[in-house]
C-alpha cells in the first residue's frame, strides 16, 4: 500500500486556499486603488475636465471639511433617520397587510389585481404627490414607505401561502385555532420569505429616501446631491455619493448578519 | 361488546369540484370497540383517508352520522390523535417542543404534558435526542418523534395514515412492532388506514376491506393466531394463519385493471 502523507496533503491546501483568499483581497483593493489614482490623474492632467469630473483630492478634502464642520453628521443623520424609520414602517406595515390577506383569502382575491399593478408601478412617479399631501418633510417617509410595503406584502403573502398544507394539517387535528396556526406555524415558517424581504427592502427603502430628498428635502445626502449638482459643485455630489455607497453597505451587510444571527437562534429551515 | 368507541352508521361523503361531484364514500358502516386495532385496506382512491378526517372532524360528512362514544363528531377532539404518513415536524423546534404542541394548542397543563412527553420519548429510545431538531434525525426517527407528538396529548383513539409509507423497508417493521407493543400497554383503539395487505394483517384485530371508489365496507376480517398470546407483528407475519388471510384479502381487494 501506498503511504499517503494526509496531514501534509490537507496544510497544503489549506495553504493553497489561504493564497487564495489573499490574492482576491489584495486585487480587489489594487482595483479600487487604480481607479482612485487614474480619476486624480485624469482630472490633474486635464485629460478630463476636472469640473466635471471632480477628483480624489477633492472628494477628501470636502469629506473632512463636512466633518469639521459637523454638516457631514447633520446629512447623514437626516438620511439614516428617513431611511430606518422608513424600512421599519414598511416592513411592519408590509407585514400587518400580509397578515390580513393570509386570514381573508377572499379578500386577498378580491385585491390581487390591484397588488400586481401597484407592485408594477414605479413608486418613484407618486413623489410629487406626496410632496403635495405630505409636506417637504414627511414626503420622504411617504417616499420611503411606498417603494417598499407593496413588495413586502407580496413577497410575505405568497410565503405564507408556500407554507406545507400537512403542517397547518398537523395543527388542525390538534383542533388549533386560526390565530394559533398563524403564530405557531405560518410566520416561523415564513420568517426566512420574512429576511428575504428584509434585505430586498434595506436598498429599495434608500432608493424611495434618496429620491425623495431629490424632489423635496432640505437635507441630507439627496439634498446634498441635487444642490450640489444645481451649484455645480461636482466634489460635493462626489463625496455624497460615496458617503452614500458606504452607507447603503453598511446597511445591508447589518441586515446580513442580522439574518445569520436570528436563523441560528431560532434554527429557522432554508429559504424554500 | 361494549359500545363502540367508533361508529360510521351510513356515511355518505361527496366532494365537490369545479368538474362536478366526486363520491368518496358510499354508505359505510364500521365499528370499532375500545382497545381494539383495526386496519382498513382498499384500493387507492378508496376513500381510506376520507375515514379517518371524518373521524378527526376536519371533514363532515355529506349525510350519515359519525360517532365516537355515541357522541356525534363536530370537530377536532382532545380524545382523537391523528397521524399522517410523513412527520411534518416543524424544523423550528426541537424533537421536545414539537411533541409539545399538540398540548400548546389545546391549553393542557404543560408540566404534565411535558413528563408524559420524556416518558414516551425514552419508549421511543429518542431521549437522546429531546434537544434536537428534526434535520439531525433519521426517517424512522423522526416518525417517532411524530408518534410521540400524537400521543402526547394523551387520546384514547389513534388515527393512522399509512404511518409506514415514506420509511425503508427494515426501519417499517421495527417501527410496526414498536409502534404496537406501545398502543397495546397505552391501551388505545387504532384505527390504520393502508395499502400494505401485510401490515393490515400483522397488527389488527380486524382487518376492513374497501372497495372502490366510492367506497363501502365489503367485507371484515377477524385476524387470529394460535397461542396464548398475539404475536407481535414481526412474528405474525410467519404465522401458520398468516397466509390464509393474506390470501382471502387479497382476493377481496379490487386489483385495477381486472
Amino acid at each position: 500500500m501506498v503511504h499517503v502523507p494526509q496531514e501534509a496533503l490537507v496544510a497544503a491546501y489549506r495553504r493553497q486556499q489561504r493564497r487564495r483568499r489573499a490574492t482576491v483581497a489584495a486585487a480587489q483593493v489594487a482595483l479600487l486603488a487604480a481607479v482612485l489614482v487614474l480619476w486624480e490623474l485624469a482630472a490633474g492632467r486635464h485629460w478630463v475636465n476636472p469640473m466635471l469630473t471632480s477628483r480624489p483630492t477633492a472628494v477628501w478634502q470636502t469629506l473632512t471639511q463636512m466633518i469639521a464642520s459637523g454638516s457631514l453628521w447633520l446629512h447623514l443623520g437626516v438620511t439614516l433617520r428617513e431611511t430606518l424609520v422608513g424600512f421599519a414602517v414598511g416592513m411592519a406595515l408590509g407585514l400587518g397587510v400580509a397578515v390580513v390577506l393570509w386570514w381573508w383569502p377572499a379578500l386577498a382575491e378580491v385585491l390581487d389585481p390591484y397588488l400586481v399593478v401597484l407592485n408594477a408601478l414605479p413608486k418613484i412617479a407618486l413623489g410629487p404627490i406626496f410632496y403635495i399631501w405630505l409636506g417637504h418633510e414627511r414626503s420622504v417617509y411617504g417616499m420611503a414607505v411606498a417603494i417598499s410595503v407593496i413588495v413586502t406584502v407580496v413577497m410575505l403573502h405568497a410565503g405564507f401561502g408556500e407554507v406545507e398544507a400537512n403542517q397547518i394539517l398537523v395543527m388542525r387535528t390538534f383542533g388549533a385555532t386560526k390565530g394559533q396556526i398563524l403564530r405557531k406555524v405560518v410566520i416561523p415558517a415564513s420568517l426566512p420569505t420574512l429576511m428575504a424581504a428584509l434585505k430586498v427592502n434595506i436598498g429599495l427603502t434608500l432608493v424611495g429616501v434618496i429620491v425623495g430628498e431629490f424632489i423635496s428635502a432640505r437635507a441630507g445626502l439627496g439634498y446634498l446631491i441635487i444642490y450640489g449638482g444645481q451649484v455645480f459643485q461636482m466634489q460635493l455630489v462626489m463625496t455624497s455619493v460615496v458617503i452614500l455607497a458606504l452607507i447603503s453597505a453598511l446597511l445591508y451587510l447589518a441586515v446580513t448578519w442580522a439574518e445569520r444571527v436570528v436563523s441560528r437562534l431560532l434554527h429557522l429551515p432554508p429559504r424554500r | 361488546m361494549s359500545r363502540p368507541r367508533i361508529a360510521l352508521e351510513e356515511v355518505w361523503l361527496t366532494y365537490l369540484t369545479p368538474r362536478g361531484a366526486v363520491p368518496a364514500l358510499a354508505g359505510v358502516n364500521l365499528e370499532v370497540y375500545p382497545g381494539e386495532f383495526v386496519s382498513i385496506v382498499g384500493p387507492s382512491g378508496s376513500g381510506k383517508s376520507t375515514i379517518l378526517s371524518l373521524i378527526a372532524g376536519i371533514l363532515a360528512p355529506t349525510a350519515g352520522r359519525v360517532l365516537l362514544d355515541g357522541e356525534p363528531v363536530t370537530g377536532p377532539s382532545q380524545r382523537v390523535g391523528y397521524m399522517l404518513q410523513r412527520d411534518y415536524l416543524f424544523e423550528w423546534r426541537t424533537v421536545q417542543e414539537n411533541c409539545l404542541i399538540g398540548p400548546e394548542v389545546q391549553g393542557q397543563d404543560l408540566g404534565r404534558a411535558r413528563e408524559r412527553v420524556t416518558r414516551l420519548l425514552a419508549k421511543t429510545g429518542l431521549s437522546a435526542f429531546a434537544d434536537a431538531y428534526p434535520d439531525q434525525l433519521s426517517g424512522g426517527m423522526r416518525q417517532r418523534a411524530a408518534l410521540v407528538r400524537t400521543l402526547a396529548i394523551d387520546p384514547d383513539i389513534l388515527l393512522l395514515d399509512e404511518p409506514f409509507s415514506a420509511l425503508d423497508f427494515q426501519t417499517k417493521l421495527m417501527l410496526a412492532d414498536e409502534m404496537w407493543s406501545l398502543l397495546r400497554a397505552e391501551r388505545k383503539t387504532a384505527l390504520l388506514v393502508t395499502h400494505d395487505i401485510s401490515e393490515a394483517i400483522s397488527m389488527s384485530d380486524r382487518v376492513m376491506v374497501l372497495s372502490q371508489r366510492p367506497g363501502r365496507v365489503k367485507s371484515v376480517h377477524e385476524i387470529t393466531f394460535a397461542g396464548p398470546e398475539r404475536p407481535l407483528p414481526f412474528k405474525a407475519r410467519s404465522a401458520p394463519e398468516y397466509s390464509g388471510y393474506f390470501q382471502r384479502i387479497w382476493a377481496e381487494l379490487d386489483q385495477p385493471g381486472r
